[in-house]
């Protein structure tokens, strides 16, 4: 098993986190949506949001750890596409730390602005490092923006490696999935 | 046109009588000597309890015609304040006080009616972009020249509204269709 992404293709621990994240902001995009409507009365109306910002709190550790990777890590050559993909795939694919960060350093923000801590399930939880009680109007405005932000970049992302795939014939899908070809 | 001396004495007296008879205040946000509160049973266990951090207003008081007295205030709904950021959000959103939509609460009184020492304040409240009129029952607590060269008077009041009445309809149980306000009020004279 390879573990380092190099030019050849993406190595597992790249290849696990992509997918776990990808379902997971997706998941966390629906259950934020829906968890919002819920009535005073659900089954749901308090485990739906501790769920989510339980989730948030692991993701906003996983995009670190991830960010930290790709920066001591080589990336697969993107040689085959033409030059105007490659540099919208490059913003596109930087510009997802910065706005998933600030998606969820947002929901952070909203849920300790009077102080309290966020609970990530029962294993541990956050401080608050900014204690500003007004502040989640603002945050929560954010971060239901970058939110739809988020899904539009991931509409745009996965169209584009469909096209890849399926027009161009090309491996950056797959080599998403499975990892550099066995004969490199 | 020429005045004689007792037509002026006339006018004299009738500009002096405005200020004696009704006095205008502010109410002492500034200095956050009044506040408007918020309680509301959660489940029927327990009165939990808020404030709007944001409003203002005035008052014109005669504590010898309590009767002829008129009060206006401006809320700022966006200041809902339960001591919990996630449910001041809910509270701002369109479930409840809809505050993008309806960024401010006033309340102006029509008629005031003594009953001993305690006053009724009719007036008409606009929360929620409904308005209705409401009843508020009233206090004074006291009033005099204050340490620092000032006129101060102040009140106390409470009401109940039904959320129903308002257009707020979201359900939090049969032990909370209504919310009781308590109202404390110090005003400046000006």
């Amino acid at each position: 098993m390879q573990v380092r992404d190099t030019t050849a293709g993406y190595g597992m621990p790249t290849r696990l986190v992509h997918w776990l994240m990808a379902a997971a902001i997706i998941g966390m995009y629906v259950l934020g949506l829906w968890m919002v409507e819920l009535d005073y009365y659900s089954p749901y109306y308090r485990i739906a949001p501790d769920i989510h910002r339980s989730v948030g709190m692991i993701l906003l550790g996983l995009l670190l750890v991830r960010f930290a990777w790709r920066l001591g890590n080589a990336k697969p050559s993107d040689d085959e596409l033409s030059p105007v993909e490659r540099v919208i795939g490059t913003i596109v694919h930087w510009g997802f730390y910065p706005l998933l960060l600030a998606l969820m350093v947002s929901g952070y923000l909203m849920s300790t602005a009077d102080g309290r801590p966020v609970a990530v399930f029962d294993w541990f939880s956050v401080p608050a490092i900014i204690h500003d009680k007004g502040m989640e109007k603002t945050a929560g405005e954010i971060h239901e923006l970058l939110a739809d932000v988020t899904m539009v970049v991931v509409l745009l992302h996965a169209i584009a490696a469909l096209k890849h795939h399926f027009l161009d014939r090309s491996r950056v899908l797959t080599r998403m999935w499975s990892g550099p070809p066995k004969d490199q | 046109m020429k005045l004689s001396p007792a037509s002026l004495a006339l006018i004299a007296a009738l500009l002096a009588s405005g200020p004696a008879t009704a006095a205008d205040y502010v109410i002492d946000t500034d200095k956050a000597h009044a506040s408007i509160n918020f309680r509301i049973k959660h489940l029927g266990f327990s009165w939990l309890t808020g404030r709007f951090d944001k409003f203002s207003g005035t008052f014109s008081f005669d504590p010898d015609k309590p009767e002829t007295s008129k009060v206006k205030v401006v809320v700022d709904t966006d200041s809902v304040n339960s001591n919990h950021a996630e449910r001041d959000k809910h509270l701002r959103g369109k479930e409840f006080l809809d505050t993008a939509n309806f960024p401010t609460a006033t309340f102006e009184s029509t008629s005031v009616k003594l009953d001993g020492d305690r006053a009724t304040i009719t007036g008409n409240l606009t929360l929620h972009g409904v308005t209705k009129e409401i009843t508020i029952g009233a206090t004074r607590v006291g009033g005099g020249d204050d340490p620092w060269g000032g006129h101060r008077d102040g009140f106390s009041g409470t009401t109940s509204l039904p959320l129903k009445d308002f257009g707020i309809n979201y359900n939090l149980g049969p032990a909370a269709q209504e919310v009781e306000l308590a109202l404390e009020i110090e005003g400046v004279r000006q």
